[in-house]
């Protein structure tokens, strides 16, 4: 899941050295946003839809147990292997051990968030197969040597220079950086791969328990190829990405793409239910559905269980101020964003997650964006708090808040506290107000006056008042 | 009517102007105003670090401060949304303080909250010629829902003209200790807010939050944009004022 072993504060310093991920988050925020609104516009009230959504989700993973068994049962009905991976290593190794019994070539893959929470891909490349990304985004990505930067568009922060330089090197020839071009050329490598591929990966938008089928959900029609050509199917899930039924899929799939990308519907939705039948004129001849726990179950019966009602929309990256200006590189975490930084420390601890808990200024667009109402912004708070159980916060900050909390509840020390605190800030105020201090304060203070405190506090105001006030009645 | 002041630890230590400002509108619109002098904070900093056991603390000493007032106006929509959001989640295991937890929330209000819904103020009094934009702070709209109520007042005022602020739902980047704990992702974000504020020309930047105003009025004073900031309650007050003024000159 991790993706980088710089400090957080350098992952966040490289996206600010980039002008263009600055200038293009900036712009796709803007065109998502647009979107999203007009696209909710014609479903009337949209808190009745997300509502309802709610209450899906809720349902779902409230009876998690109960519809993965459904689910389990009905794709092996219907000729499909199930394997549930407790880990990450479990379900690599599943995938790899069936791509060794086959002597796998060639693996073509369309998009798959969990693949990328595994690092599948380099597992498979140890094999020596050739594995090819086919959604554009992931494929531009991948021929880079980079991870997602955003959990829809994984290749937001490339620009059409940058993309055009990656597939020259795959041409073996300059290409000029038209957008229609670049496309044309993928296209047709992209082609040949499919031909090729023996196996072929997909991810997994919703399984639908009560008929054990897959719906994806996307609008280059390469999940389509990679489900049909080659010879065997593997489903790459997360445990949590099942509705119970079709008639809540409809709900779902009504706001998915909405939040996401602010259509109505995308160009695909590819359902499928088993490997090729007899009478199937295509489609591949084993279909496998892997389902992955790492780290998942944590979440169930805990104050985070509500994480797994997310649908991978990115609404939240979409409208968040953090992520518009670090980008989702800067999460060190496939998941970036509002999810990323909730998700990636309830399933694997705080260890490599510590600094994103606190990288929001808790302002809530994500959870007013959340199409499944999850309470985001709630959930950083309560992922500070438990590092702070865990003693994982600085000793200096445990010590301050200690003493806020005595303060607040003792008016005598209050007074004195905001008396000294003044004393202490007027050392650093000039008339125009304080632009220097030392750590915290020069935090503050690097792009931004602070305040003096004023020369007579409200209270003090207040008391003078009263006095005069009684003189006058007396 | 009488109502119990909540001032806020922000407005107390750096701007009493607001306190004033808002005594002196409740004042005139014929309520009486008390300040319970034991109050203290609300807890907001320790509970947005994730010190809860400190935040209840505070939480219960502004409870009990606060437990005879009939109405409590606060000059912050951050805090309001605290008391009335987060101290019920503080409290869920705890059946002693529920009860005191839910009345509190049922008698705090935001000052603009409480001028319109409460007093029902449907006219002011108050002229203060210039161009104005307002920021909407987010505890404030997203967590209490008060968007409308601060522009209804605003709009009450003669000479004010009022300027539609792009991108008034983002944040300004405050967020707490967000602004020194991140303070390179606060920055950014608080460079876009006085971008946006300055593209509508306006003179004066009006808001309901002082750690809002106090994060981007410092950005702008440091880069020297000529934006003068008030709490909606100052500026009301300050039009208020000058509507007496001139009328005593009249007459």
């Amino acid at each position: 899941m991790k993706t980088s072993n710089l400090p957080f504060h350098e992952r966040v310093d490289t996206a600010f050295q980039d002008d263009f991920l600055q200038e293009s988050l900036k712009k796709a925020q803007e065109k998502f946003r647009t979107g999203k609104a007009n696209t909710y516009k014609p479903l009337g009230d949209p808190e009745r839809w997300r509502k309802r959504a709610e209450e899906i989700r809720k349902h779902t993973i409230d009876n998690l147990d109960y519809y993965l068994d459904i689910l389990a049962n009905n794709i092996e009905k219907r000729g499909g292997k199930v394997f549930f991976a407790k880990t990450a290593a479990e379900a690599s190794q599943y995938v790899t051990d069936l791509a060794r019994s086959k002597a796998v070539k060639t693996v073509v893959k369309s998009k798959s968030m969990i693949s990328e929470e595994i690092h599948l891909n380099q597992a498979l490349e140890k094999l020596g197969a050739d594995v090819i990304e086919t959604d554009l985004g992931e494929y531009i990505i991948q021929l880079a040597g980079e991870t997602p930067s955003h959990i829809i568009v994984p290749a937001i922060h490339k620009n059409r220079k940058q993309i055009a330089e990656l597939l020259s090197k795959v041409a073996g020839k300059e290409l000029p950086d038209d957008p229609p071009g670049l496309y044309q050329f993928a296209r047709k490598v992209l082609r040949e791969k499919f031909l090729q591929a023996d196996l072929g990966i997909s991810g997994c938008n919703f399984a639908v328990a009560e008929t054990g089928s897959l719906l994806l959900v996307t609008n280059e029609g390469n999940g389509r190829f990679t489900t049909t050509f080659p010879k065997a199917h593997v489903i790459m899930m997360g445990m949590e990405r099942i509705v119970p039924r079709w008639k809540d899929l409809d709900t779902l799939i009504t706001l998915l793409p909405r939040a996401a990308t602010g259509q109505k519907i995308t160009t695909y939705l590819t359902a499928i239910s088993g490997p090729r039948s007899e009478n199937d004129i295509d489609g591949p001849e084993e279909l496998h559905f892997v389902i992955v726990d790492n780290g998942r179950l944590n979440a169930v019966g805990s104050k985070y269980q509500e994480i797994l009602h997310c649908i991978r929309c990115g609404a939240c990256l979409n409208i968040c101020p953090v992520y518009r200006h670090i980008g989702g590189h800067a999460y060190g975490s496939v998941y970036s964003g509002p999810i990323g930084a909730v998700l990636s420390p309830v399933i694997s601890g705080f260890d490599d997650w510590s600094e994103l808990p606190y990288a929001s200024s808790l302002c809530g667009a994500c959870t007013d964006a959340c199409p499944v109402r999850i309470p985001l912004h709630e959930m950083l708070v309560d992922l500070r708090h438990d590092q702070i159980e865990q003693k994982l916060s600085p000793v200096t900050e445990r010590m301050a808040f200690k003493m806020f909390g005595k303060m607040t509840a003792t008016p005598k020390y209050y007074t004195t506290g905001l008396k000294a605190g003044k004393t202490m800030l007027n050392l650093f105020s000039s008339r125009e107000g304080i632009e220097g201090g030392v750590g915290k304060l020069k935090n503050w203070t690097n792009e931004r006056t602070f305040p003096s405190p004023a020369p007579q506090s409200f209270r003090s105001w207040w008391k003078s008042r009263k006095k005069n006030n009684d003189v006058k009645e007396v | 009517m009488n109502v119990s002041l909540f001032i806020t630890c922000v407005s107390d230590l750096f701007y009493p102007n607001v306190g004033k400002s808002v005594v002196g509108l409740l004042e005139h619109q014929g309520a009486g105003v008390d300040f319970p002098e034991e109050q203290t904070c609300c807890g907001q900093p320790a509970f947005n670090t994730g010190y809860y056991d400190e935040t209840r603390t505070a939480a219960k000493h502004l409870i009990k401060v606060f437990e005879n007032s009939e109405y409590i106006v606060s000059p912050s929509g951050s805090c309001v949304s605290m008391v009335r959001h987060f101290y019920p989640k503080l409290f869920e295991d705890d059946a002693n303080w529920q009860s005191r937890v839910k009345s509190l929330g049922e008698r705090i209000y935001e000052f603009s909250e409480f001028m319109i819904k409460v007093l029902k103020v449907t006219s002011l009094d108050a002229t203060f010629p210039g161009v104005a934009t307002y920021h909407q702070s987010c505890h404030m709209s997203r967590g209490i829902g008060v968007i409308d109520e601060p522009l209804q007042l605003l709009k009450m005022v003669n000479g004010l003209e009022l300027k539609d602020l792009p991108y008034k739902e983002d944040c300004c980047g405050f967020g707490g200790t967000f602004a020194v704990k991140m303070h390179e992702i606060s920055e950014k974000m608080v460079a876009e807010k006085a971008q946006h504020i300055q593209s509508t020309g306006a003179q004066y930047l009006v808001g309901s939050d002082m750690a809002c105003l106090m994060n981007i009025g410092g950005y702008m004073h440091r880069h020297k944009m000529p934006v003068r900031v008030y709490h909606v309650a100052e500026l009301l007050y300050e039009g208020v004022t000058k509507s007496e003024n001139k009328q005593s000159t009249v007459s």
